[in-house]
């Protein structure tokens, strides 16, 4: 499709592309404030809508941090304002064991999903893929449309799981059955995983929409000059990780299908043998609960690149911008984010070394798991280069960025650790795991996304966020970060398991309820400092201190040179035309040569 | 709402108007002051905030191993041969994955620092260099192999077959508890099938004792076939327990491991070992315990000092309170206690004295034996997985 099509639909493809390269674009839209705001088309405005409902869920999901991590560290004390506010769910006081693993399992799906997935990928690829490329629009508006929309009913649906009588699922974020299989296992595997399988299947079939739309523009709609190894690595992040999408998600709701039927039409793909207290032994034989753990992880384990390689994309590009400097070893970036999306693949049962698993077979997956060590250590050694020599500006988005490679680094470690089989097998389902993946995939991919909002808030709104916020908001966090999630480690080597309600019946574990009590303060600290980003970023939409430079960060890429508050079709005339490479910054005692700048004949050559 | 609950939101509230109102000043301050200086100026403090950070960070890294390294579990010597293993190949990791973090840490930082803004120099344009992508492609490589070397090596020897003399004891996972079974005076475990578990007689395990017809029902509760089980005399002696699981010190181990409901997750965190309690699929693990549980309480210097048994994979709402004993004793000990248990059978059918000699004491040459039935499922059939 082309790019006046994608904008105008398939009525207007008949008309000649001169008659809209006058300079009218944006005026002959009837934009109405439902086609404006609600069902909007602009990638830019379902950017918005991704970002915003994201946010959303980030301060739900935090905020069920915050309650049960009151639990874990102040187990023996009672808040009655909790009993106000969740009712039977904590009485006295204290939050009942179903309940804290309610908002356990609920805390990890909407994070890992709504927000690091939807709410990351789904802005950025948004926003980003047609302003950096080159285009007016995504391939298909309407789908783009339908994925924020499924997103949003997912979320509904997601959201009132939470009040109903039985509460919302409850057995983990990965669902492993036959416990989620079970409405006699556990109350929350009765209506709340069908409302849970409902919305998890509606997310699945946004990503798709989504997906399909960002690798179809990226490789068909790119403006004239700029071919695949033009882009920048923003680019190229969104672009694998909607390739990861598209190929896991089905099978994780292949998975979710299977299970549905296990729960209603009475089949045993995942039960066998079981007998459940109270109830008596169940019809069910032949089906084995570990096929879920494979479908899942097949899934899974893209799924944290899925969330990774944007937050590194992003990273990528804020971190050469601010340095003033050329990304180093832009090929090297490409090719080991390309060995990552294929290794991703290959590494899922690394989640299953001590499910029975066969240890030949775990042999492979440690080979495998721990080769794509190798392509993330490239990156870092390359962002390392890439600063090195540089001539540093530290906006909020470049201290994010910084914040985001400490992060990686530090989490990125600790999977040599557990994709070890040998160590898996102590510090499995241990507090290390949960140490390990909070700062590697979790922090580390909130910096990338805080890199992301701070550096494009400008293009967004038009506005700057406010910078001593920001500031304050980085250096929290990151302090932050480090005291919750480096002492977890400990905790791990203690054998002390996740998904625990009370620790203080352990003889072996008890020993650490002083520092669950420092991590909760912590935490309860944290996101306070989250809330004021949120107050940051809403009262700098509208009072921000406006942007009155076209490219306020010097920027090569082309989405600096749409106009500051871009309409819908980005650019008011023709498509600008791409010459060089992204990051063409300091080259020949210029500050910066932006891509659309013809390469000069006395030009110094490297690319 | 109590009313230290609303002096802190009130604090809370004024942090962020105080907060806010700084944050609004100091922008109106930087664009009096000229927005190229306030920019220097704010650029100068987080650059200086950057080495500031590194500095407490490793300091912190240090202080915190200082303050927690007493409370984990290398502190003391790990309680099984696979342990010992284990604590190796950690500490091996530890130090290559140390040495990794402190360095580029410190580059992180540093360059930050170092390489801050400043109007006099230009930033130094080198946009790729083979070899140095060489160098970190091929280096981290190796030294991975290193760590896969040396994890596989352990890895099998872990998983590889237990010795032939292991104690063999059943461990089987519900909700939320643990059951164990030895296989008593005939060294052979009873077969069992899920559908003859009854726990009002005593037979939580569904050992075979009666023969019986089960009449198969499916989920909409209509009759579906049925199934003839037949009694096993190998199950008469079986010795069934929810007290703890002894095993003899230096005496290498093997559990077979089942659950009864959902997956559970055998977590034996002083013998640093953990397997999966999967229903309908048993898994098995083997290990050697190097210390008597006395011992370790004289070794961990804490008289309360237990082998416990943490489930680890999330069971329901009971999780965390699922806790099992493994009691690790000498041989004698050992020979004692076993010696004052008695059969799951005969617990459950207590028999008067005249009765008819109880068939628990039939022992595995009985001729019953030939009486197998087919239908039933084998016990061991996880034993054979490697």
């Amino acid at each position: 499709m082309s790019n006046e099509a994608a904008l105008h639909g398939h009525s207007e493809v008949a008309h000649s592309h001169e008659v809209h390269h006058g300079d009218d674009h944006g005026h002959h839209h009837k934009e109405t404030f439902i086609t404006k705001y609600v069902f909007s088309q602009d990638h830019k405005m379902i950017a918005k809508q991704f970002l915003i409902t994201g946010m959303i869920w980030a301060i739900l999901g935090g905020l069920m941090s915050v309650l049960f991590r009151l639990q874990l560290g102040y187990p023996d004390q009672s808040f009655p304002w909790l009993e106000d506010i969740l009712g039977r769910w904590a009485k006295g006081g204290h939050i009942s064991a179903e309940n804290y693993y309610a908002l356990v399992t609920m805390h990890g799906t909407v994070l890992v999903f709504f927000v690091l997935t939807g709410g990351l990928s789904g802005t950025f690829a948004n926003f980003l893929i047609p302003l950096q490329i080159g285009a007016r629009d995504m391939a298909s508006p309407m789908m783009n449309m339908l994925s924020y929309w499924f997103f949003f009913g997912g979320s509904v649906v997601m959201l009132s799981s939470l009040f109903i009588q039985t509460g919302p699922f409850s057995g983990g974020w990965t669902a492993y059955p036959p416990l989620s299989a079970l409405g006699s296992a556990s109350p929350g595997s009765k209506t709340g995983m069908d409302l849970w399988i409902i919305a998890m299947a509606m997310f699945v079939i946004s990503s798709l929409l989504g997906g399909l739309n960002y690798v179809s523009t990226v490789l068909n709609m790119r403006t004239k000059g700029m071919s695949m190894t033009k882009m920048p690595l923003t680019m190229w992040a969104l672009f694998f990780t909607a390739v990861l999408g598209i190929l896991s998600f089905p099978v994780l709701l292949s998975g979710f299908v299977l299970l549905l039927f296990d729960r209603h039409a009475g089949t045993s793909f995942y039960l066998s043998d079981i007998y459940i207290t109270g109830v008596g032994a169940l019809p069910n034989e032949g089906g084995s609960a570990i096929l879920y753990q494979h479908l899942f992880w097949f899934l899974g384990h893209p799924e944290v690149y899925i969330i990774l390689l944007p937050a590194m994309g992003i990273a990528s590009e804020v971190l050469s911008v601010n340095s003033r400097k050329p990304i180093f070893g832009y090929m090297a970036m490409v090719g080991s984010m390309f060995a990552i999306t294929i290794l991703a693949f290959l590494v899922w049962a690394h989640h299953m070394f001590v499910t029975g698993l066969n240890p030949f077979l775990g042999s492979v997956f440690v080979l495998l798991t721990l080769l794509i060590a190798v392509p993330s250590a490239i990156k870092v050694f390359n962002w390392l280069t890439t600063i090195w020599k540089a001539n540093i500006r530290f906006t909020p988005g470049m201290m994010f960025a910084i914040g985001f490679v400490s992060l990686f680094i530090s989490g990125g470690l600790t999977g040599i650790f557990l994709g070890n089989s040998t160590l898996d097998i102590h510090l499995h389902d241990t507090y290390f795991v949960i140490a390990h993946f909070h700062i590697v995939m979790g922090v580390s991919a909130f910096f990338g996304m805080f890199a992301g909002v701070y550096h494009w808030f400008p293009k967004m709104y038009g506005r700057f966020m406010n910078n001593t916020m920001a500031y304050i908001h980085f250096w929290v966090t990151l302090i932050g970060a480090y005291l919750i999630f480096w002492p977890m480690h400990y905790e791990g080597l203690a054998g002390m398991p996740r998904r625990y309600w009370d620790y203080s019946i352990w003889e072996s574990f008890k020993q650490f309820s002083e520092l669950n009590k420092f991590i909760s303060t912590v935490a309860i600290i944290v996101f306070a400092a989250q809330l004021m980003f949120v107050f940051n970023f809403f009262y700098s939409i509208f009072k921000g201190r406006k942007v009155t430079v076209q490219n306020p960060w010097g920027a090569t890429t082309l989405e600096w040179t749409a106009p500051i508050r871009p309409g819908h079709g980005n650019w008011p005339g023709e498509i600008p035309e791409v010459h060089r490479w992204a990051y063409d910054y300091s080259k020949d005692g210029r500050d910066f040569i932006p891509q659309t700048e013809p390469v000069g004949a006395d030009e110094s050559k490297h690319h | 709402m109590t009313t230290t609950g609303i002096f802190l939101l009130t604090i809370l509230a004024l942090g962020f108007l105080i907060t806010f109102q700084i944050a609004k000043a100091s922008e109106y301050v930087s664009v009096l002051k000229g927005e190229k200086k306030a920019f220097e100026q704010s650029n100068k403090v987080n650059a200086f905030l950057m080495v500031v950070f590194l500095v407490l960070g490793l300091l912190g890294v240090w202080w915190c191993n200082h303050l927690l390294f007493g409370k984990t579990l290398l502190a003391h010597p790990s309680a099984s041969d696979h342990g010992e293993n284990i604590d190796r190949m950690l500490y091996i990791t530890i130090a290559i994955c140390g040495i990794v973090f402190i360095i580029t840490q410190i580059l992180l930082f540093w360059f930050a620092y170092k390489y801050q803004y400043s109007a006099k120099r230009k930033a130094f344009y080198y946009p790729h260099n083979n070899k140095l992508e060489i160098l970190w492609t091929t280096v981290p490589a190796i030294t991975l192999c290193i760590l896969v070397g040396f994890g596989l090596y352990y890895w099998f020897r872990i998983t590889g077959d237990a010795p032939k003399d292991s104690l063999v004891v059943e461990i089987t996972g519900k909700q939320f508890g643990w059951i164990y079974r030895y296989p008593g005076q005939d060294n052979t475990f009873g077969k069992k099938y899920f559908r003859m578990i009854d726990e009002g007689k005593g037979n939580q395990l569904g050992l075979n004792w009666l023969d019986t017809t089960i009449v198969k029902k499916n989920h909409n509760n209509e009759v579906a076939g049925s199934i003839d089980v037949k009694a096993d005399p190998a199950s008469f002696d079986d010795i069934v327990t929810n007290e703890a699981i002894y095993v003899v010190e230096g005496e290498p181990v093997k559990l077979v491991i089942n659950s009864r409901d959902v997956v559970h997750d055998v977590g034996l965190s002083h013998f640093r070992l953990k397997m999966d309690a999967v229903p309908g699929t048993p898994t098995t693990l083997w290990f050697t315990p190097l210390y008597t549980t006395a011992k370790m309480k004289e070794m961990t210097g804490n008289p309360k000092f237990e082998y416990e048994i943490s489930c680890d994979q999330m069971c329901g709402n009971g999780h965390y309170s699922m806790k099992g004993l493994i009691k690790v004793v000498t041989k004698e000990e050992f020979i004692l206690w076993k010696a004052k248990q008695k059969p799951a059978y005969a617990v459950a059918h207590p028999a008067p004295e005249s009765a008819a000699p109880a068939p628990a004491a039939a022992d595995s040459t009985n001729k019953a034996t030939t009486s197998v039935a087919k239908e039933v499922k084998p016990v061991a059939i996880a034993a054979a997985k490697p």
